[in-house]
């Protein structure tokens, strides 16, 4: 019962979020609302035996990409009345895209219904939990059977990350950098010289 | 703990309990044996702070409130209960209290995992080290939310400082980790402590291991991820005043200092279990083991804790774009190298876990 329980109050807040998201007027509650969504989902993950990729979900995207949605909020100067006014504009093309994302949700669930029950319990971890913890398991599948296409990932995800480098980098002549290692490696004898000045005859 | 309390019920009260009952009850009694002595553990904590420093100083620090000054945490305590809380009249009231709620209540969350002995843990999670990786990240909200909600330019700046700040170290932190969990071959603390056992020679922990260059990574990232002193650009006084905390007062300021006092010694916490053994005895020597573990793990908190103040006492703080250096073009870059390193000598030495 208390599984039930959970997951009930997991799914609803998730849902509720989820609306509150694109529902509320400013948009830093926006970006708080859709934490609430991912860290309820992470719940959800807890409940399905899946505890890794629960605490992947929420490092990764309440850790690092929310903060960044949170930081570009919070530094938009929004007038809210300027963002209104476009909704009948984009009505039709945006209701559009959201009814056949329904359809296909609709035909998906069908599909799934009319295709029979499922052979394997989908609660229950491939393998067995008690044969091998979920984060094993994920191990060696995507370092063993499927190392390839993982390491083409990364890969692609670094062409992305130096091309995304190469294009906002510009180097501006005439700016003065720091060099930590000059300024450690500078002995008193660079900076200047002791002169012994003799009475009456100056440095000439 | 479930069944003791159906036991503890019957006998006292005459009532026996529902199962769920008991079990949440079991949990509610676990989390308030964590929490009370927590809470008391960080008021002296905030003392020895104090005392530390006066002694590096040469002065003599709190010494008026109580003997030996001891009750003088409870004394500010006080002090900040009985003041009024101010909230600005711009400031996004909803958010501004919820903030520090926040910061305190990440803080005292990450204690569920901690094992202070041999199965005296409140949820042995088998991927307890992600789960305070994650609560750990958590804390940035805490601070940005009070430096966007205060409406004032000191405080967002305090708050962007932070969360960059932030970011930045746990990525090296997250290699640090890794380089762990390969000796260890378990994300679960309990069992990376016990993988600590006679590690090089008799000694627990990693001490004298290639790993004991990553526990220095692992501190000092730690001082940066709880913006103490030599990284307390957040909060810096002479420029930004008291950053993200400007606007704060009474008990939304006190939650505030004590969440970043329990956020210390859980760092305090994990650095002892990842590298220095947990409750281990420091030596694996027979009689040592008959000292109960968890005084083990509170003497080496305490160490680590005394560390902490010691670099507080005496570093002088860092510039921000030589903080963001250390952090992405020096650690990240060791923290990675030692991964690979790592990886490569288990493999060679053939000592990977199973």
């Amino acid at each position: 019962m208390i599984y039930a329980i959970c997951f009930y109050l997991f799914a609803t807040i998730t849902v509720f979020s989820a609306i509150m998201v694109i529902s509320s007027r400013n948009p830093v509650h926006s970006v708080l609302y859709l934490i609430l969504a991912f860290f309820n989902s992470a719940g959800l993950f807890v409940l399905l035996g899946a505890e890794f990729i629960a605490m992947i979900l929420v490092i990764v995207y309440v850790g690092a990409v929310a903060v960044l949605f949170m930081f570009v909020v919070m530094m938009l100067d929004i007038d809210y009345s300027e963002l209104r006014k476009g909704f009948q504009k984009y009505l039709p093309i945006g209701g559009l895209i959201g009814l056949i994302l329904l359809a296909e949700l609709l035909l998906v669930g069908f599909g799934w219904g009319l295709s029979g029950p499922v052979t394997t319990d989908p609660a229950t971890a491939i393998p067995a939990l008690n044969e091998m913890s979920n984060t094993e398991a994920i191990g060696s599948l995507l370092y063993t059977k499927y190392a390839f296409l993982f390491q083409m990932a990364g890969l692609i995800l670094l062409v992305a990350m130096i091309g995304a480098i190469v294009l906002t980098h510009r180097a501006r002549p005439g700016v003065k950098k720091q060099n930590i290692n000059d300024q450690v490696m500078r002995r008193r004898g660079d900076a200047y010289d002791i002169v012994k000045v003799k009475p009456g005859q100056g440095l000439g | 703990m479930a069944d003791l309390l159906v036991e503890f019920f019957q006998w006292g009260f005459g009532v026996t309990l529902v199962p769920w009952l008991a079990i949440i009850l079991g949990i509610v009694v676990g989390i308030l044996a964590i929490v009370l002595p927590l809470l008391l553990v960080v008021a002296m904590s905030v003392y020895m702070d104090r005392k530390v420093w006066a002694a590096m100083q040469m002065r003599r620090g709190p010494n008026v409130v109580g003997p030996w000054g001891l009750m003088q945490s409870f004394a500010d305590g006080l002090k900040l209960f009985l003041k009024e809380t101010i909230i600005p009249a711009s400031a996004n009231k909803f958010i501004f209290l919820l903030a520090p709620a926040l910061t305190f209540i990440l803080a005292l969350v990450g204690w569920a995992v901690i094992p202070f002995d041999a199965g005296m843990v409140l949820a042995d999670l088998n991927v307890g080290i992600l789960y305070i990786f994650a609560i750990s990240s958590l804390g940035v909200y805490g601070i940005i939310l009070s430096g966007w909600a205060s409406n004032s330019r000191y405080a967002f700046l305090g708050a962007l400082r932070s969360s960059a700040q932030m970011v930045s170290y746990e990525v090296s932190m997250g290699f640090v980790l890794v380089t762990v969990l390969m000796c260890a071959g378990s994300l679960n603390l309990s069992e990376i402590v016990m993988a600590q056992k006679d590690t090089f020679l008799g000694v627990n922990g990693y001490w004298f291991t290639p790993l004991f260059p990553m526990m220095i990574i692992f501190f000092i990232s730690a001082l940066a991820e709880t913006n103490r002193p030599p990284f307390d650009l957040p909060e810096a006084e002479a420029e930004i005043v008291a950053g993200y905390q400007v606007e704060y007062s009474s008990m939304a300021f006190a939650l505030f200092f004590l969440g970043e006092y329990a956020n210390i010694i859980l760092m305090c916490a994990m650095t002892s279990i990842l590298f220095l053994g947990g409750w281990l005895p420091p030596f694996d020597w027979e009689p040592l083991y008959l000292i109960p573990g968890w005084i083990w793990f509170f003497g080496k908190i305490f160490f680590m804790f005394f560390v902490f103040a010691w670099v507080k006492a005496t570093v002088p703080r860092y510039r921000y774009d030589q903080l963001m250096r250390l952090g992405w073009k020096v650690f990240l870059p060791i923290s990675l190298l030692w991964v690979v390193l790592t990886g490569l000598f288990l493999l060679l030495t053939d000592k990977i876990p199973a």
